[in-house]
């Protein structure tokens, strides 16, 4: 009895002394040790939806972004907390003056998760990848490719267009070139798209990456995609537990940047908005996105950090001109002077936001000062209706009371607003609320059945095309889906600009004229969404593209 | 009794059957469907019609339905349209999620049911009565996503007892052996895990359980009441049996046949009730599934599968009951 009796004390001292032993070793190895906020520990962020799969390349939503951008790195990348360019896996890059070939100077000593070499054949691997996919169940899942590169060298779809990718060459290890058969103005902002990040060749290979299989009508994705997502990032892949709904990451030893802070990073996914907060208050997760306008306040009295990003984003007023009296450009004018867009903002718009005079925020390139601007003034609404013969206007305003955008939190006091400000100027409004699927998306977006409707977006990367682009850039039956060939042809010249003085003159033309000229709809605010964190985590950089990289945050323990 | 259980089985293959068929025209004729769920802002026309023939949807209705009868006779539910998993398997992790909720529910509703109604009648018009009536009107009458705000904003906000919500604490190691982790985690040994997971489990059961609580307590109530005032209880008091005997034997086993019949129903009603109490506590049950496959990503193909699945349930659960009659009283014969 006392032989057992002494094993076991010698056994608890032995495993005591390991664990002590060890708990040092730990402390040891890491680095950026510094005052308070210690390194190690786990960081827990409350996500609000299931991802889609943890390859880059067929995701296009933030929650499935959020831990891929963990593990995963791009070409180039955003300095932190801003949309400004800067090196990724490219410590440099420089087009020739034609816009169509890209060389890349890569990251030397860089290595995957899997421990092999990151070099100018796997960025080359990549791109070749995306280019020769095959079958539609993969090429539809590849959005952003889609939007970037036009097409695969065999489109699946009727009526894609010719992919502008050339090819892929890799002049040494550190140098890889991209040829385009056409210069994109998009580039090389959309280098920065988490879509196109780099995954490794080996275990892109060893795990069957491409084969997006169509079982009924749905997709199945590869082993790669949802077991085995190997990147260059500060975290790797730890597990997805799809029963308890956790994403679990793992510290990066190895990564080329600023290591990460904590050993363990969870993102727990709580799909009601109201229990995320409610975790975060019982300090059961650390993080929380996009909280409700009223929440703000009382999250920040409690005590909560609440980080508001740089808006890189856009509310606006759509305008259908099939509606014939909507082709009057007085009317239009008459809309946008009628909207008291500050008191919109100070009202209900989040903390930060401010009214907008562009479709796009003053950071991107050709954002013009010296547009014309609609200060509200409803006596020259008034006046313009008068002049126009429209005195006596109804319109079916178009609105989805059942989502929240970061550009658009509460759509129907939104809506309320606005509707409010156009009755005061003699224009009878008929409210039509819609769900935002299947109803509102197709009644506007497909149908072009509204005369004004509110909508908005938030920018995937620093170029105009992707803001003003998007909205006017090609006939669509938001805007009335009519032959606005002037302002269809400015756009498309802007965005083939080359140069970068030029491009800025032209997009800064197409901005001026947008206002003055055209007005397709009247742009309303740009709203920083939050993102809010309990008081003892430390170093969150806050991204004005929700690009946030999570190597820098510490928890104190 | 087999020619009975083979006739019923018939009827719900029949049932079963025409469901699919009203489930398939119905989901497909909403407006909105997956494919701009699934693309969201950035869709263009092109990708629009990609996405749609990739998934099937350019076909004739009957076409992809009969595509769909041959998938699911051989056992092919199909995958998820958000995340690409079998639908089986998205189903098979929901299912031991909200089957460990509602017999944890059923448990507290069962247990303190039977026991309060009986109480209730024994002592009917006192104190306790009186109580339990006032009791069980408040139960069948408070809207179960209230009474789970409330209890959630009490218990978890203003004093710290429960867990907000999820079925384990974030980050645990929990070994994942049959879905229902409290008892995975006595299986396991790891009863720190066990009890967590039952600390987890407390408060949602305990939602869901009020309104079976309450009906049990009432029909147990009333139906005691009916027992007591029968013949052979005052004869077996006559006799001189013992209480005991007479409760057990003559009052609660003859009292229990409508009582059964109710946990049949409730067991029925608690499928509904979990996608209110899973959607307060994001439990990752059944329920939740149902909600985000609706207001999500339009997931047809599991909101195909549950719910011909809860219909089986509960044509399962309702031939279960009539065959228990039987069992309880032999006098009843189940034609």
């Amino acid at each position: 009895m006392q032989a057992r009796r002494l094993r076991t004390a010698v056994a608890i001292a032995a495993v005591t002394a390991l664990a002590v032993g060890a708990a040092g070793c730990a402390e040891s190895e890491r680095d950026g040790d510094s005052g308070e906020a210690k390194t190690g520990g786990t960081f827990i962020f409350a996500g609000a939806g299931d991802p889609k799969n943890f390859d880059p390349i067929f995701n296009d939503d933030g929650e499935s972004f959020r831990p891929i951008r963990q593990m995963f790195d791009t070409l180039v990348t955003h300095k932190p907390g801003t949309a400004e360019l800067t090196g990724g896996l490219a410590e440099s890059w420089e087009h020739d003056p034609t816009g169509k070939v890209w060389t890349f100077k890569l990251r030397q000593g860089v290595k995957f998760h899997d421990g092999t070499p990151f070099n100018a054949a796997a960025v080359c691997y990549n791109f070749d990848r995306w280019y020769n996919m095959k079958g539609a169940a993969a090429q539809a899942n590849m959005i952003y490719y889609m939007d970037v590169f036009g097409g695969f060298a065999k489109n699946e779809a009727e009526g894609a267009g010719e992919s502008i990718y050339d090819k892929c060459e890799a002049k040494d290890d550190n140098t890889a070139v991209l040829s385009l058969k056409k210069y994109k103005g998009a580039f090389p902002g959309a280098f920065a798209l988490t879509s196109l990040s780099i995954a490794s060749p080996e275990a892109l290979k060893k795990y069957d990456a491409d084969t997006v299989t169509q079982s009924g009508d749905s997709f199945a994705y590869s082993a790669f995609a949802n077991e085995h997502p190997v990147g260059t990032g500060p975290f790797t892949f730890g597990g997805w537990d799809k029963a308890k709904g956790e994403i679990t990451l793992n510290r990066n030893p190895d990564y080329w940047g600023d290591k990460a802070k904590v050993d363990k990073l969870i993102i727990k996914i709580i799909k009601d908005e109201n229990t995320r907060k409610q975790e975060l208050r019982a300090g059961t997760v650390q993080g929380i996105d996009f909280p409700a306008p009223a929440d703000r306040k009382a999250l920040a009295d409690e005590g909560f950090q609440v980080i508001d990003r740089p808006a890189f984003n856009i509310l606006y007023l759509g305008i259908n001109q099939k509606n014939p009296k909507l082709k009057d450009l007085r009317v239009r004018q008459a809309i946008a002077y009628a909207l008291n867009r500050q008191q919109l903002v100070q009202t209900k718009g989040p903390g930060g936001a401010k009214v907008a005079d562009e479709f796009m925020p003053d950071t991107v390139l050709g954002y013009a000062p010296d547009v014309q601007k609609y200060e509200y003034n409803p006596e020259k609404a008034k006046q313009l209706l008068k002049e126009a013969g429209a005195e006596n206007l109804t319109l079916n305003f178009y609105y989805p009371p059942d989502v929240t955008r970061p550009y658009m939190p509460n759509p129907q006091e939104i809506f309320t607003v606005l509707a409010n400000d156009l009755q005061a100027v003699g224009i009878k409004v008929n409210g039509v609320p819609r769900p935002w699927n299947g109803g509102f998306k197709d009644d506007v977006q497909t149908f072009g059945k509204h005369d004004l409707h509110i909508l908005g977006w938030t920018g995937d990367y620093n170029d105009p095309g992707n803001f003003v682009g998007t909205f006017f850039g090609r006939g669509k039956a938001e805007f009335g889906d009519q032959a606005m060939t002037e302002m269809f042809d400015a756009i498309g010249k802007a965005d083939a600009t080359v140069d970068e003085a030029g491009k800025k003159a032209a997009w800064e033309q197409v901005n001026r004229d947008i206002a003055s000229k055209w007005l397709p709809a009247v742009p309303v605010w740009h709203a920083p969404p939050a993102i809010v964190v309990t008081k003892d985590v430390e170093g969150l950089v806050a991204s004005p593209l929700t690009d946030e990289r999570f190597n820098t945050v510490s928890v104190k323990q | 009794m087999l020619r009975v259980i083979v006739r019923r089985l018939l009827q719900l293959v029949v049932t079963l059957i025409a469901l699919s068929a009203l489930i398939f025209i119905w989901l497909r004729n909403l407006p909105g469907g997956p494919v701009d769920a699934l693309l969201g802002e950035r869709a263009t026309p092109e990708t629009r019609a990609l996405l749609t023939k990739a998934l099937g949807y350019d076909q004739p209705i009957l076409v992809q339905y009969g595509k769909f009868m041959q998938r699911i006779l051989t056992g092919d539910f199909g995958n998820s349209i958000r995340t690409g998993d079998p639908v089986t398997e998205v189903i098979g992790r929901a299912f031991p999620a909200t089957v460990e909720l509602a017999l944890a529910a059923m448990i507290i509703a069962v247990g303190l049911g039977v026991p309060l109604g009986y109480l209730a009648a024994r002592w009917r018009g006192r104190f306790l009565d009186n109580l339990t009536i006032a009791g069980t009107l408040l139960g069948i009458s408070i809207p179960i996503f209230f009474l789970g705000y409330l209890l959630k904003d009490v218990f978890t906000q203003n004093i710290h007892w429960f867990p907000p919500s999820g079925r384990v604490s974030t980050g645990i190691d929990n070994t994942n052996v049959t879905g229902f982790f409290v008892l995975d985690g006595l299986l396991t040994r790891e009863f720190d895990a066990a009890a967590d997971a039952l600390w987890h489990l407390l408060l949602p059961a305990i939602t869901l359980a009020t309104i079976p609580l309450a009906v049990i307590v009432r029909i147990t109530r009333a139906s005691v009441l009916d027992v007591l005032n029968e013949d052979y209880v005052r004869t077996a008091e006559a006799k001189g049996l013992r209480h005991r005997t007479i409760r057990g034997r003559h009052i609660l086993r003859n009292a229990l046949l409508p009582v059964v019949t109710a946990i049949g129903l409730q067991t029925g009603a608690l499928l509904s009730g979990a996608v209110l109490t899973e959607k307060v506590y994001n439990w990752g049950g059944l329920g939740t599934l149902i909600t985000d496959s609706i207001s999500g990503s339009r997931d047809y193909p599991v909101l195909q599968a549950l719910i011909l699945l809860a219909a089986l349930v509960f044509v399962v659960v309702n031939l279960l009951v009539d065959l228990s009659y039987a069992f309880i009283d032999p006098r009843v014969r189940v034609r």
